[in-house]
């Protein structure tokens, strides 16, 4: 099968990203990937639970004075809707609307870019206000591998994504690029599950554990 | 852009390994340097023999006894079983399935790069200021203090190669799920493939826990983190843990193949079809999935309380139900076969009652309050090499010799191998039989001497005298590879004349696309099945048509030495060299780099015409 040949509205399949074999393989092999993937951040949360406040001394700050939910919810819905606007983005490619899935997609990384600032803010302010740094305490070090962990997996995210509406600017979809998109979406609804759990566990938890 | 061999000069020849993505030559590449690191371990082990064999010795100093040991268990562990185990994986599961080639080849040749590179990275550590030397476990209690850079090493080296085998790992099982030929059901399947699937996914669960504990040993030695510090608020015992959690379902990830070969090797030789073939699938994945349950009997003397060693003790034990299942179900297979001993088959019988031996030991160990006896004795010694030497090497050199012909298509010798079997076997007991007792009599493990009345004397003299035996067996396997090599006499499709699966209706080693014709699967053991209805070759489930090949490509070997570089940076970090950073971030740009370079250059592969497959008639390589 020529997988680059160009498609019309009515000759594109309904699920283009499993058309080929070389689309199934990857389809399913970044879901086990995934799957990899949640062990990592599984680990990553147990270490950050069993070493949650665990400080050198009384002077160190802990979880309830250092989160604050304000800019947090704003980091939240900045990514949830990221997430949103990326299935749109891929409700254009199953329809073969490049443009606008172009379109969404720079929503996307938008919005991907609004969250990792933030991020970068609140770093930035515990470092500052409250000596509260990678090597400060174990609960630092726990706090930052992990938030820190789930932001370079944003980066890269949004490194990807640019990539690729880079790569495939002037030449549109077809059943070789299709499968890239569909599986850098899945990658980015990772990473916002992730987020879930990092918002629930480090920082609701944080605020009233 | 085909690479039909005509005779290629040397440079060429290494191109086309540095570069391929073909899984029979990825194959080759795992077993030559597998085979490598494997005697690089059997000399270190030869070392500490040495240095056990008389009390009070003195060949090796204590602090390099220390680094001989660790490297002899993180090397054969991690860079001479593991790759060993893929190899055989690589050569032989995507012809057993019926497929051209794996999911992702430019994967799974970055896959063996990865490891290669991890590999190579920490046996350098040998000449750039020792290595490491807290045990292949690298406690974090112990390796936050080692000094050096020896833990350092160990630590990137890890990672890297982690890398790899994870992305090997996914390769097989989107291969065996997605690639498998028409009629090949997942229930006909062969047992190998089976153990590889299984495998698979204990690896893809099994490694991210290690690469995160590794993440955090390497921030808390080299980036000033403090996750195992205790005076900054850290705890050694997480290291324990997510070192565990990887660490027993690996040992899983190592015997399941071997049960895969040794299925194969006794259906074969017995002449015979599997006995229990369903019920050894069952027991195969119940083996993999307990396989997670029980990484804290590791940990019964960390004192994690009565509770937690109770539960998974018996987690433990219920471990030896399947594994009874499959023991008694392979001597099934040949009660009433017409067994044929080859070397082989001399491997598959050997193996029963030794690693059943070490089963039972391995139930004495599970038992929580005897364990505080065994702890850190010999007796553990003992029972690892059982399972390990015993399950998983033996099940190795049996895999090479019935598979050696099928990669290289040429018969390794049958009498050397004989000789290979007897001196290899017998030095195995010799060593590690008497441990047991070495154990009982209180001699702990992982120390670089003992003293002379205390009983210890007689027993480690035996032990060594049984290493050097095993070195002999080695020695004469390497010979024979050597001479099969040179003498290089061709043989057929089926060289055994017993086989029973796909990959021995192809030729010898088999052409680079593996299937002229996929073939139709028409029951378990589709080979056999075809052969007693008097036919002699597979019949084809597709007309012959082009054939979709994938391109060789350099950048998994450059993702990888990327890596490679950067490690370096990161190692000599904490010396406050000002050369770190930036050889950090050139390995790091190497590698994003040779990966972007993946990302936007399209690769569609390129096709073998019908024409050519015409031609290729003496070729064979019709399903």
């Amino acid at each position: 099968m020529q997988t680059d040949e160009r498609f019309t509205d009515a000759t594109w399949p309904a699920s283009p990203e499993k058309a080929t074999l070389d689309g199934k393989n990857k389809y399913l092999g970044f879901w086990l990937f995934l799957g990899g993937e949640t062990v990592l951040f599984a680990s990553l949360f147990a270490t950050y639970l069993a070493l949650k406040d665990k400080v050198p001394n009384g002077d160190a700050a802990l979880a309830k004075d250092l989160f604050e939910l304000p800019l947090t919810f704003v980091a939240t819905m900045l990514l949830l809707t990221s997430s949103l606007t990326s299935v749109y983005a891929m409700y254009h490619m199953k329809n073969n609307h490049f443009k606008q899935m172009q379109a969404w997609l720079v929503i996307t990384v938008a919005l991907g870019f609004g969250f990792l600032g933030l991020e970068i803010y609140e770093f930035n302010h515990y470092v500052h206000e409250f000596h509260h740094t990678f090597t400060s305490s174990a609960f630092g070090s726990a706090f930052y591998t992990l938030v820190g962990f789930h932001g370079g997996h944003v980066a890269f995210g949004l490194v990807w994504i640019i990539s690729l509406m880079v790569r495939n600017a002037g030449r549109g979809l077809n059943l070789y690029n299709a499968p890239k998109f569909f599986v850098a979406s899945l990658y980015w609804h990772f990473i916002d599950v992730v987020w879930v759990f990092i918002f629930t566990v480090v920082y609701l938890m944080g605020m009233v554990g | 852009m085909s690479t039909y061999a005509n005779k290629k000069g040397f440079g060429a020849t290494l191109w086309d390994y540095l570069t391929t993505v073909d899984h029979k030559k990825i194959a080759i590449l795992y077993l030559i340097s597998g085979g490598l690191f494997f005697v690089i371990g059997g000399l270190e082990a030869m070392f500490i023999r040495i240095q056990l064999a008389i009390p009070n010795n003195d060949f090796v100093s204590a602090g390099f006894y220390n680094e001989i040991l660790t490297m002899h268990g993180t090397t054969m562990i991690f860079l001479a079983a593991m790759p060993l185990v893929f190899a055989v994986m690589n050569a032989v599961v995507p012809l057993q399935i019926g497929a051209r080639d794996v999911a992702f080849p430019f994967l799974n040749s970055l896959g063996f790069w990865l490891f290669f590179f991890g590999g190579v990275f920490l046996n350098l550590s040998w000449f750039l200021g020792g290595a490491p030397d807290a045990g292949w476990t690298s406690y974090a209690s112990l390796s936050l203090h080692s000094e050096g850079h020896g833990i350092d090493f160990y630590v990137l080296g890890l990672q890297i190669s982690g890398f790899g085998t994870l992305i090997a790992g996914i390769n097989f099982l989107v291969t065996i799920i997605n690639m498998r030929a028409p009629g090949m059901t997942y229930m006909r399947m062969p047992l190998f493939t089976w153990s590889t699937f299984v495998v698979s996914a204990l690896i893809l669960f099994a490694f991210p826990p290690l690469t995160v504990g590794l993440v955090l040993m390497m921030f808390d030695r080299m980036f000033g983190a403090n996750f195992f510090d205790v005076a900054a608020g850290g705890n050694t015992i997480i290291w324990e843990h997510l070192f565990w959690i990887f660490g027993h379902p690996e040992v899983y990830i190592l015997i399941l193949p071997a049960f895969g070969i040794f299925s194969e090797i006794f259906a074969t030789f017995s002449r015979k079809r599997l006995f229990g073939y369903s019920s050894m699938v069952f027991a195969t994945v119940l083996i993999g999935f307990l396989g997670f349950m029980v990484w804290a009997h590791h940990m019964f003397t960390t004192g994690l309380g009565p509770i937690a060693n109770a539960i998974f003790a018996v987690a433990t034990m219920a471990i030896a139900v399947p594994t009874g299942i499959k023991i008694f179900n392979w001597i099934f297979t040949m009660w009433g076969g017409s067994v044929k001993f080859t070397v082989p088959m001399l491997y598959a019988v050997a193996f029963i009652p030794t690693f059943t031996m070490g089963g039972v030991t391995g139930i004495m160990l599970a038992s929580a309050p005897a364990d505080y006896q065994y702890h850190d004795s010999y007796f553990v010694v003992a029972h690892f090499h059982y399972v390990i030497v015993g399950g998983v090497v033996l099940g190795l050199l049996a895999g090479i010799n019935f598979y050696w012909p099928k990669m290289f298509g040429t018969m390794l010798s049958e009498k050397l191998g004989q000789i290979t079997f007897w001196t290899f076997l017998i030095g195995f007991h010799l060593t590690f039989f008497i441990q047991h007792f070495l154990g009982l009599m209180g001699m702990p493990r992982r120390v670089f001497t003992f003293l002379d009345d205390q009983g210890f004397n007689t027993g480690n003299m035996i032990s060594t005298v049984g290493a050097f035996l095993m070195a002999f067996g080695v020695l004469v396997m390497v010979i024979n590879i050597i001479i099969t090599s040179v003498k290089n006499e061709k043989v057929g499709n089926d060289p055994w004349g017993d086989g029973r699966t796909l990959e021995w209706a192809i030729p010898s080693p088999p052409p680079f696309y593996n299937f002229k014709q996929l073939p139709l699967v028409r029951g378990l053991d589709p080979y056999w099945v075809e052969k007693m209805e008097g036919k002699k070759e597979m019949t084809p489930a597709e007309p012959l048509g082009d054939i979709h090949m994938p391109n060789s490509s350099i950048l998994p070997l450059t993702i990888a030495s990327g890596l490679f570089i950067a490690a370096f940076g990161a190692l000599y970090h904490m010396d406050d060299k000002t050369w770190t950073l930036p050889i950090m971030i050139v390995g790091l740009l190497v590698t994003f780099g040779s990966m972007f370079i993946r990302s936007v250059k399209d690769d569609h592969g390129y096709h073998i015409h019908k024409e050519d497959l015409m031609d290729d008639k003496d070729k064979g390589g019709k399903a």
